[in-house]
């Protein structure tokens, strides 16, 4: 087995939202290794996402330890992670957070424009499949198409790490399985580390570990018998 | 081009109406500033180009009557380096068809030989035969206000006897670009200026190897006060009524007041434009900074550094800037070559010169960035600043609270639409605060820059209709004495006349000094009135001396201190005058006595130097005949035509400067509404929207949203009245008044078009939102994340 990618222990997250205190995180220890295909299960308010932007250095813990690789991202700064996200992370959201502005090949240009050693906007299009649809504005694409837009623009910088946020969520049945099936095929074959965060626990099928949060702690962890493809899940 | 480039020229694209009226605005500010100021250099160009052409004078002199020898000491005084001597007398003229008289001043020239300085431009005709005794030029003006045609025969009363003289040519002068007979008015259909053969004018007046009127040319560096000073102590003799500098000249002294109006013009109210432009910029860039809170996350997620987001913000704030930049400096441009092209035809400089100096662009386009990024900056800051998972997630919801008025335990008072656009307001009180600032200050503005009107009108009603009642004036050649009253008053249709004296003199009080007139006037005097500016009406105390008060504070004397006259005329008295009084006078800087304490200062009998009647309309004309024929009676001023002249000069620049501020104020409270508006519309679209679906009516949406512009509209323009009342005052005090000091006075009429201005601006806004608001898409907007 590889050495941890991410090594997480004691961590901790408490934000305010308005005037309420929210304690989303209440001790997360985790180690994810290099290639991993990690999905992370848990309902609503579980603390999935926060752990997730921990991970991919949006956020960083009240307390706590998290490193990836030799960098601490519990005491980086702002500018390191942002050096941090520029250089390893690719995201994916549940609303994909395209620039509306801009068309699918400009959005992932978007990125290789800072990327060190980043593949052609194209080329990281038609790994999702949208080789024909290049030139179309988020607004010109149906959901599946603005999250495979969103997935290409999160690899085409060649992460080290790959974390997507119900990225299905907000997708059909079939589109969100074409969607994972990218997702996987990329976890495969660049190796990138994958972390999927979902609340439907088909998607368990298809990964190498299954992490289960509750109330801001991991409250669970399996791994299934035998892998699944994304055309063999079904919900 | 990189993605976020493109994201930018997209995002200014789909914001274009927003974008453009921003630019508007801004292009105001830098069009005025540029416009204003451009003007003012071009003009200041204009008049010291013109000045050195012509070989202007730096010293004038006027006397009785000097001998021609006196002209070499003249010349030998210390730092002169060339002298003119030159008859000058003023004499009634008559145009046949013309009932009142008019006045001409003749002024003596040698065709023969051009002049060595205050050289004259030929516009039209030719000149004077050399030696031709009939043959005059006018000053183009005259010409132009009274329509003459050349050939015209102007008849001129000559020491006693009527000439004909034959009008051939029209000329420009530097002395006489206002053509004035003193007073603060131009006066160009009453008075003109004529240039004739120098031998034949002395021969009339008896002035043959003499002068009257000395012009110096000074040498470098030379200093003027010392070689005043010295042309007066040799002119003294001869009944030298006091030299003066170039600045203290008439026409140029109406001039420089002119131009640097046009300086105050070109920096307040451009500063406020681009401070209301920062402002708008500011509010927009924090709706279009929060509005695309997704997408900064999103960018932040990917890697961008605060830096290229801020600067990709800043960006957007330039651009827009950069627009009204471009559309400023084209504006200004125009403006500038407008007013220059208006001034120069007033003024009558024979070339017309405007200039657009760089460093005029650069510093307004300069303000305007740094105006722009101030703004923008601070929105920024406030979102780049969010961590990214923050910015990533909806902002919680808006904390709302119940209004004041509910508190106070009034909830039922209001319907709940009239409560949403409370609390909304209520809520985000600084933008708000913003939006009202801004329409109050385009309400200001409007009122600062037309109120001019309503002080002119005002002071013109004092100034004739109380203060100087008279509405024939009569000035007399030599002192009469005071029964020649009652020949006047004998004259048909004089209902009242009264005497006065006024007698040129140097009033000293330490090393300050000044030239005045001091008038004498009987005690019950009715048509000649001291008033202040509060109309009250004053009275030269027995045997003391009553100052206008700014010339009180020019001499730095007030009240119980002593001032030094010297006479420049009769007998040339030198005496101290104690100071009881001071008026606040609108016009002028006068000095005033008994007419008794003034003909015992001047050792005279009991004299007068004018009258003023009050006459009956309708024997006017036969009246001014008669006046026509007295040879005392040098100079008839007629008050009415006087009102009529200045009515009609300041009326067109008035309605020039109107028509552009209004334009600028109703281009600031679109700006300012219209982008409000949007960025309501934008905040809450997705509230409007779920409304709509509720079952709420377009309609009661609109209300929605326009009822809390029409809020903000309403509270704006009794601000920007009252910002307009303190602008106008700023206006007044920082603009040079020492011939008239215009009173804060403004109509209601002024209040009442600048709040209709601001309404109008904000009615079209809203009918352009509102089409916005009806076109909501229900679906769409619901579909979005939050």
């Amino acid at each position: 087995m590889s050495d941890p990618v991410f090594r997480a222990q004691g961590l901790t997250k408490t934000y305010r939202m308005g005037e309420a205190e929210v304690h989303a995180l209440r001790g997360v220890d985790l180690e994810i290794r290099a290639g991993e295909f990690i999905v992370l299960l848990g309902p609503s308010g579980s603390g999935k996402s926060t752990l997730l932007n921990i991970l991919g250095g949006l956020d960083t813990p009240t307390t706590g330890k998290v490193q990836f690789l030799e960098h601490d991202l519990s005491a980086a700064d702002e500018a390191a992670l942002t050096r941090y996200r520029r250089e390893h992370v690719g995201f994916v959201f549940q609303f994909y957070n395209l620039i509306p502005s801009l068309t699918a090949r400009e959005n992932v240009a978007l990125v290789t424009d800072i990327a060190v050693s980043p593949m052609p906007p194209h080329e990281a299009l038609g790994w999702v499949g949208l080789g024909e649809r290049l030139d179309h504005f988020p607004s010109q694409l149906s959901g599946g198409e603005q999250q495979r837009v969103a997935i290409a623009r999160a690899v085409a910088k060649r992460p080290d790490v790959l974390l997507c946020d119900e990225p299905t969520g907000a997708l059909d049945y079939e589109t969100g399985k074409l969607v994972l099936e990218v997702i996987a095929k990329i976890n495969l074959e660049l190796g990138t580390t994958a972390m999927v965060i979902t609340h439907n626990a088909a998607i368990s099928g298809m990964a190498d570990r299954v992490l289960r949060l509750g109330d801001g702690r991991i409250v669970g962890e399996e791994k299934p018998p035998r892998k699944l493809t994304a055309a063999e899940i079904s919900w | 081009m990189r993605s976020l480039d493109r994201k930018l020229l997209r995002d200014l694209w789909s914001l274009k109406t927003q974008v453009v009226s921003i630019a508007l605005v801004i292009a105001c500010g830098i069009g005025g500033f540029i416009g204003s100021l451009s003007t003012y250099g071009s003009l200041v160009w204009s008049r010291a180009h013109y000045y050195d052409t012509a070989r202007f004078a730096h010293v004038f002199a006027t006397a009785k009557r000097a001998p021609g020898s006196l002209t070499e000491k003249i010349r030998a005084l210390p730092g002169v380096a060339e002298v003119e001597t030159r008859v000058v007398r003023d004499a009634q003229l008559s145009i046949p068809g013309v009932v009142p008289p008019m006045i001409a001043r003749l002024i003596g020239l040698d065709f023969a030989r051009p002049p060595g300085m205050n050289r004259l431009t030929l516009k039209s005709g030719r000149w004077p035969a050399p030696g031709a005794r009939h043959e005059v030029v006018v000053n183009q003006r005259f010409l132009e206000a009274r329509s003459l045609e050349l050939g015209t025969q102007l008849h001129v009363l000559l020491n006693g006897k009527l000439e004909r003289l034959a009008l051939v040519g029209t000329v420009l002068s530097p002395e006489y670009i206002y053509a004035t007979r003193g007073g603060g008015m131009p006066d160009d259909e009453w008075f003109a200026v004529l240039w004739t053969d120098a031998r034949a004018l002395a021969a009339a007046f008896n002035m043959e190897g003499a002068f009257n009127s000395v012009l110096l040319r000074l040498q470098r560096g030379a200093s003027t006060p010392a070689t005043v000073e010295a042309l007066d102590a040799l002119l003294e003799p001869y009944g030298g009524f006091g030299a003066v500098g170039r600045e203290d000249q008439v026409s140029d002294k109406i001039l420089t007041q002119e131009i640097s109006q046009q300086k105050v013009f070109g920096t307040v109210l451009p500063a406020i434009f681009l401070a209301v432009a920062a402002f708008i910029l500011n509010v927009v860039l924090h709706r279009q900074v929060n509005a695309q809170r997704g997408e900064i996350a999103a960018l932040k997620a990917l890697g961008y550094e605060d830096r290229a987001i801020a600067w990709h913000y800043l960006k957007f704030a330039s651009a827009i800037v950069l627009l009204g930049v471009a559309i400023g400096v084209w504006l200004g441009h125009w403006m500038g070559n407008a007013m220059t092209g208006l001034y120069t035809d007033f003024f009558q400089f024979p070339e017309f010169h405007y200039r657009l100096e760089p460093w005029l662009v650069l510093s307004g386009a300069g303000a305007a960035l740094l105006a722009a990024f101030g703004g923008a900056l601070a929105a920024i800051r406030g979102v780049v600043r969010l961590r990214a998972a923050e910015a990533l997630r909806a902002p919680a919801p808006a904390h709302f609270r119940p209004l004041l008025l509910e508190r106070l335990g009034y909830a039922r008072a209001l319907t709940p639409a009239q409560r949403m656009i409370m609390r909304n307001l209520e809520r985000k009180p600084l933008r708000a605060a913003i939006t009202v600032a801004g329409i109050a200050g385009s309400v200001a503005i409007l009122i600062a820059g037309t109120f001019w009107k309503d002080a002119i009108d005002w002071f013109m009603d004092v100034q004739f209709n109380q203060v100087q009642r008279a509405q024939v004036n009569v000035g007399f050649a030599e002192p009469v004495p005071r029964e020649a009253l009652w020949a006047l008053a004998r004259l048909p249709g004089v209902k009242q006349a009264e005497v006065a004296r006024a007698i040129p003199v140097q009033l000293r009080a330490g090393h300050r000094s000044y030239r005045t007139a001091l008038g004498g006037v009987e005690d019950g005097a009715e048509l000649q009135r001291i008033l202040g500016a509060d109309q009250r009406q004053a009275h030269p105390a027995p045997g003391g001396v009553l100052l206008t008060t700014r010339l009180a504070e020019r001499l730095g004397v007030a009240p119980g201190d002593t001032v030094f006259a010297e006479l420049l005329e009769g007998k040339r008295v030198k005496a101290p005058l104690r100071v009881t009084g001071t008026v606040r006078e609108m016009a002028g800087m006068n000095a005033w006595m008994r007419l008794d304490d003034l003909n015992r200062l001047a050792r005279e009998g009991p004299v007068a130097s004018s009258a003023g009647l009050l006459v009956d309309r309708a024997s006017e004309g036969v009246l001014l005949e008669r006046l026509k024929q007295m040879p005392a009676a040098a100079v008839v001023i007629v008050n009415r035509t006087l009102v009529d002249t200045f009515r009609e000069t300041s009326a067109k620049n008035v309605l020039f400067f109107t028509a552009i501020l209004s334009a600028f104020a109703a281009t600031i409270a679109v700006g300012v509404v219209y982008n409000s508006a949007r960025i309501q519309l934008a905040e809450r679209a997705w509230e409007l929207a779920s409304l709509r679906v509720l079952g709420f009516t377009r309609g009661e949406v609109s209300v929605l949203l326009l009822g809390e512009l029409a809020l903000e509209i309403a509270l704006a323009i009794p601000l920007g009245f009252a910002a307009g009342y303190g602008l106008a005052a700023l206006l007044l005090a920082l603009m040079p008044h020492e011939m008239i000091e215009f009173p804060l006075i403004i109509a209601p009429r002024t209040y009442l078009y600048a709040g209709a201005v601001a309404a109008a601006a904000g009615v079209v806004s809203a009918l352009i939102v509102r089409d916005r608001i009806d076109n909501l898409d229900m679906v769409g907007v619901l579909k979005t994340r939050e």
